[in-house]
């Protein structure tokens, strides 16, 4: 997190020293979209506190947990698969999953389906490549999400060979 | 709805909780006092990290133009054709959604079906101010790997379906 804000300034003071009034530019536009953002964003947090709550933690821990394996992984894979949520909420809610402990290869099952697989865009992904392309299109995304999944529980140990 | 009325119905719904959890403290209720807390925590941490990941998206934004990548997309084939694919892609705004049209629009000039599937995937894949986001929240570790499994399985398979679909004179169509 402090590499992240340390980054950020490296290349705000670098863009500061490059040009000042393209800089101030940025800086508007950074927090006009944050502020355009914000009420989605926080009821995004509200959604998600009052449903962490609610539902019981052994519930959580057993279909997104750290057992849940591959159950957790087809899961994910269908939520992100069927819903279209903008980047901006959906990496902070990825975010907030992972304090409450669950494995990198979920929340990659979920984000890479999410940005890969349409099933909402169908219908007019159908219209520019036609349906059969669109399936196998689409069928690829999946497989390639799934790969992507157990690559994640290689690469951060939550798949033990 | 209008984007302005979808704000107010938004923010009405977080103000609803907000009175919920301030009543939950008021009278004592666990549940309540639970949602708050978490609300409260989960909200400092990405408050941490949301300036840092919408500066840099915007400094993206304003110091790289799209029209130096689109000028020489469609140049070379091979290997360097998806990597101007990679960078095109990394430009698009949006979602798959936009990467439709586009498509549609390289097919018209010319381009490979192979480097215009690839294109399409790697427009979900490697968005760049998507991926900073994703490092910001994630780590950059989480987004090396995501990067490195998915771009050359995207490579590998949109060479196969652009070629086997060549071979049967596939159009895009709109």
């Amino acid at each position: 997190m402090v590499v992240l804000w340390v980054i950020t300034a490296a290349c705000l003071l670098a863009s500061l020293v490059a040009d000042r009034r393209k800089t101030l530019a940025t800086l508007r536009m950074a927090v006009i979209r944050l502020a355009k953002i914000m009420p989605a964003f926080l009821l995004m947090l509200v959604l998600f506190a009052v449903g962490i709550t609610l539902v019981p933690q052994d519930v959580i821990r057993r279909l997104l947990g750290r057992d849940s394996g591959a159950l957790g992984v087809a899961i994910a894979a269908v939520i992100g698969s069927i819903t279209l949520v903008p980047g901006f909420i959906a990496f902070p809610l990825a975010g907030a999953l992972r304090v409450q402990h669950v494995p990198y290869m979920v929340l990659a099952a979920f984000t890479t389906t999410l940005m890969m697989v349409g099933v909402l865009t169908y219908p007019l992904e159908r219209q520019y490549f036609g349906r059969n392309v669109t399936l196998i299109r689409n069928a690829i995304s999946l497989l390639i999400a799934v790969v992507v999944a157990i690559g994640m529980g290689l690469a951060f140990g939550e798949i033990r060979l | 709805m209008t984007p302005r009325t979808r704000q107010i119905v938004q923010l009405s719904a977080v103000a609803v909780f907000g009175l919920f959890v301030g009543a939950s403290f008021l009278y004592d209720l666990p549940t309540g006092k639970q949602m708050g807390r978490t609300f409260a925590a989960t909200l400092l941490q990405m408050l941490s990290l949301l300036p840092c990941a919408f500066i840099l998206v915007a400094l993206f934004d304003v110091w790289v133009s799209r029209e130096t990548v689109q000028r020489h997309f469609g140049q070379g084939s091979g290997l360097r054709g998806y990597l101007w694919g990679i960078l095109l892609a990394g430009m698009t705004v949006g979602g798959l959604y936009v990467a439709f049209p586009v498509a549609f629009s390289l097919f018209r000039k010319g381009a490979r079906l192979t480097v215009i599937f690839a294109y399409v995937s790697f427009a979900g894949v490697c968005r760049i101010p998507m991926t900073l986001f994703e490092a910001s929240f994630m780590g950059v570790p989480f987004t090396g790997v995501r990067l490195a499994v998915s771009i050359p399985l995207v490579i590998l398979t949109s060479h196969f379906l652009g070629r086997i679909l060549e071979r049967r004179g596939y159009a895009i169509t709109e």
